[in-house]
């Protein structure tokens, strides 16, 4: 009980200056153990404590306290205890322990899933991400989580907030694995297909030793967002991908596969029946409204490749070729699709015929000049950054050590056979 | 090119004159049927047989079965073939009355003086070894060869005369080693063996006499026809001498060269190509001669006369689906040739008009949008069709807006890639500081 109180006297004390803190941490790793004994009664000493200067220490202390069942039991003033506490911590003083900190972030999380609020999350999650990064570019382990709760709550433009940022920095394989999945389903919630595919072929060429269930998630939906995209889906996958995903994904996956062969075919028939056979599995996988998108990416393709043939068709043909029922409704889709920019055309109502142009793009608007220029400014930076890393790399004892062995045996064999033969 | 470029008003008449009633008092060949001994006439030996039975497997027409069967079961008569005698006379089943049925003492006479050869033959060969004459040897392997051919073993008849290879001395035995090779595989249908052949006889040092050269030719373009290399096989065929003359019946008749060699012309040489390799082209015109349907369907696809041109194709595929070489690529080479004439018809103009094409090509409208919408499709011409008007637009593609595009993608690949690659090596990274950091 006093070391508790000493403890508390500590922190209040050496909350200051750096040395102080780092003196603070020694002692409160010590103390680590005998606070978990006495979590019950934690609570009364956070209110000596606050959380924005003296961050450090309320953080062991909270961490020890969610760690008791007792805390369970008045879920509210949890939750908003711990939301406050990570809207006014110091960011400097919890990035010392952030084991701690996601320990109490993903209890927190779990309280909010459990309690099926999770708007409720949203808000304190996002604080927390950027707290723990030492910079954008680090993948935390709470980004999973985030994204998680974005889904749940279907707020994915706020989850687009962060996916914006590009990731390099990681610290383990599965909270990457995660974040490119989730970040690839928010980016199919907002139609960002080319973002999601990105996200989502992240996950499946990622190195892995054994084949996982996320990345098998993951390429199902790959295939579809492919097909959505690119209007075909190699099951090849690029030489860099892990032997195990080359061999296996698709095996898990036949249904997409046989999809995504249907769909080449290009006939709107083929695919629906593909589809029906396959329809509980594709139900199971919660994969069922990709899958009707997918279809209707098929009627848009259809149509684009007519206007590459094209300068004028009727409406009834579009509607034979394209397997439509009705000119009304080939009408609805061409609609749709200029009105979406997919299609240059105009539609003549009088004769029902349907006149395609060809892109008006001439690339010589400003607008145009600056995009372009700011595509150039990206990749500049990206190159920088590449041969930095490259740099690095050439550097990290670990690398040379390995590379250095392989190199050594090469020379051994190379040079030394023809001594060797000399000395017999 | 040149008819093209001439002026526009003789064009227009020449389309015209295309698809209005045939002008020019040339006779159209009819579609009256194969003249099966004329025919078997131009072969000798053993592709005789078999391109009769060929003929009675694929005509699906009574009379000319029987008739291609009793010729074959003559030929074979003359030869020692028992057991392709055994199959004919399986499949003439007594329909051709008395005469044609199993021979059953021919057939015993010939097996029982068949194996006295082959006896006598291995006596002489054994004798031949222990002495160590190698011409000797060679001799002996080589009538092994021929034994084998005659009687229909066609897989130990080129084992023998592959054999013979290692006591040939001079390159004519190497020629005539690598021929008889030829001639089995070709017989076997295996064209992988033909090509190799093929270049190792004109590997040999010496000269090679004109005729040998041309049944190289003709067999290097049997061999890469089989491949669906037309292009080749054109140029092979287009090679090929005049001094073939019927030479080499046992393989090929010069008529055949000529079909051969102008179909796959049509369906893959280009205009100036087709110009000055097959209709300038002084040798292969004496061929021509010889078929003057496919000389005048190769003059008309190059002037532009595309409706007779197709009409004289549709004529020859009744007989064209009888040959045994040509059979299984009759559909390719015709397709490959309609989209050919489609694309030269369309490419000088700025806009077509579809109802004259259509009456050029003898076809429908409709079929014709269908057929040119695959072309399109495939980016074989650049065009765009009105379907309200029916008329072909030629598009010409903006170069400066295609680069930019091109540029934009390629420039957003980079940037998806490159950052793809920096996470998986940081992924590689930290895997290997975690093996590292479990061994400590």
């Amino acid at each position: 009980m006093e070391s508790i109180e000493a403890l508390i006297a500590h922190i209040q004390g050496l909350s200051a200056s750096v040395e102080d803190i780092s003196h603070l941490h020694n002692l409160l790793k010590l103390a680590e153990e005998s606070l978990q004994s006495v979590a019950p009664r934690l609570s009364s000493f956070l209110g000596q404590l606050d959380p924005a200067k003296h961050s450090l220490g309320y953080l062991y202390i909270l961490e020890a306290y969610t760690s008791a069942p007792i805390a369970r039991e008045h879920p509210s003033e949890f939750l908003v205890s711990i939301s406050t506490f990570i809207s006014s911590c110091l960011a400097e003083q919890i990035r010392l322990a952030p084991d701690k900190f996601v320990s109490v972030c993903k209890r927190f999380k779990d309280q909010v899933l459990l309690l099926q609020e999770p708007l409720r999350g949203i808000a304190p999650m996002r604080t927390a991400v950027q707290k723990l990064q030492s910079s954008p570019e680090h993948l935390t382990a709470l980004h999973p989580d985030f994204l998680l709760l974005c889904l749940l709550e279907k707020s994915y433009k706020t989850g687009l907030g962060i996916l914006k940022e590009d990731i390099f920095e990681i610290d383990q394989p599965r909270d990457f694995f995660l974040y490119c999945y989730y970040g690839g389903m928010i980016c199919i919630g907002q139609k960002q297909f080319r973002k999601a595919m990105e996200l989502l072929h992240n996950v499946v060429t990622a190195p892995m030793p054994t084949t996982n269930a996320i990345a098998i998630e993951a390429y199902k939906k790959y295939c579809l967002v492919s097909l959505i995209l690119n209007g075909q889906f190699s099951t090849t996958l690029p030489k860099y991908t892990s032997s195990v995903a080359q061999r296996s994904l698709k095996n898990f996956c036949q249904p997409y596969v046989d999809l995504a062969y249907s769909y080449s075919s290009g006939k709107i028939s083929e695919l629906e029946s593909c589809i029906e056979i396959n329809k509980e599995k594709f139900e199971s996988d919660n994969n069922l409204g990709l899958v009707k998108q997918v279809v209707s990416s098929l009627y848009k393709r259809n149509i684009q490749r007519l206007t590459q043939t094209y300068l004028t068709l009727s409406l009834q043909d579009i509607a034979n070729t394209v397997q439509l029922n009705t000119p009304k409704e080939a009408e609805m889709h061409v609609l749709r699709m200029i009105q979406d920019g997919e299609i240059f055309a105009t539609i003549n109502q009088k004769d029902g015929m349907v006149s395609f142009h060809e892109d008006p793009e001439q690339y010589k608007t400003c607008e145009m000049i600056e995009h372009i220029d700011s595509s150039i400014q990206r990749i500049m930076t990206l190159s920088k950054k590449l041969s930095a890393v490259d740099e690095l790399i050439s550097c990290d004892p670990a690398y040379l050590a390995k590379a250095g062995r392989e190199r050594q045996r090469f020379d051994f064999d190379d040079f030394d056979t023809v001594p060797q033969k000399f000395n017999l | 090119m040149e008819a093209e470029e001439e002026g526009a008003g003789t064009m227009i008449e020449d389309i015209y004159s295309n698809g209005g009633v045939e002008k020019r008092t040339k006779p159209i060949i009819s579609s009256e049927q194969m003249d099966v001994e004329a025919y078997a006439s131009l072969y000798s030996g053993r592709t005789k047989i078999t391109r009769l039975l060929f003929i009675a497997d694929q005509c699906g027409n009574q009379s000319m079965q029987l008739e291609a069967l009793r010729m074959a079961y003559d030929e074979i008569k003359k030869g020692e073939n028992t057991q392709l005698f055994r199959e004919v006379v399986q499949k003439i089943d007594g329909r051709l009355g008395p005469a044609y049925r199993m021979d059953q003492a021919w057939a015993d006479n010939v097996d029982r003086r068949a194996e006295q050869r082959k006896e006598k033959l291995e006596n002489e060969l054994n004798s031949y070894r222990t002495n160590l004459i190698k011409e000797s040897i060679r001799m002996g392997y080589n009538d092994f060869g021929d034994f084998y051919y005659a009687h229909g073993a066609l897989g130990d008849a080129f084992k023998n005369y592959v054999r013979t290879r290692d006591y040939c001395t001079t390159s004519k035995h190497i020629i005539q080693m690598c021929l008889n090779a030829i001639l089995v595989s070709i017989e076997m249908g295996q064209f992988t063996h033909v090509n190799s052949y093929v270049s190792k006889a004109e590997q040999t040092p010496d000269a090679l006499d004109p005729v040998t050269v041309a049944k190289l030719r003709c067999a290097a373009g049997l061999a890469h026809l089989d491949g669906k290399k037309y292009k080749l096989a054109a140029r092979k065929f287009l090679e090929t001498g005049p001094e073939l003359g019927n030479n080499y019946t046992e393989v090929i008749a010069p008529q055949d060269v000529a079909t051969y060699g102008g179909l796959c012309a049509l369906a893959s040489f280009d205009r100036t190509e087709l110009k000055n390799k097959v209709i300038d082209n002084l040798n292969f015109r004496n061929f021509l001669e010889l078929v003057p349907e496919v000389r005048e369907l190769i003059h008309d696809f190059y002037s532009s006369h595309y409706a007779s041109c197709l009409e004289y194709l549709e004529n020859l595929k009744a007989n064209l689906l009888l040959d045994i070489h040509l059979y299984d690529h009759v559909e390719t080479l015709y397709n490959q040739i309609r989209h050919k004439a489609l694309i030269q018809y369309t490419h000088p103009f700025v806009s077509v008009d579809l109802r004259m094409m259509a009456s050029a090509f003898k076809t429908s409208v409709a079929g014709l949008e269908k057929e040119l919408e695959a072309l399109i499709t495939d980016n074989q011409i650049q065009a765009r069709i009105d379907s309200h008007n029916k008329i072909l637009y030629a598009r010409h593609a903006d170069q400066r807006n295609a680069t930019f595009q091109r540029v934009l993608q390629t420039g957003s690949e980079f940037d998806r890639d490159v950052r793809a690659m920096l996470l998986r090596a940081n992924l590689l990274k930290h895997e290997y500081n975690l093996r590292a950091a479990r061994k400590m």
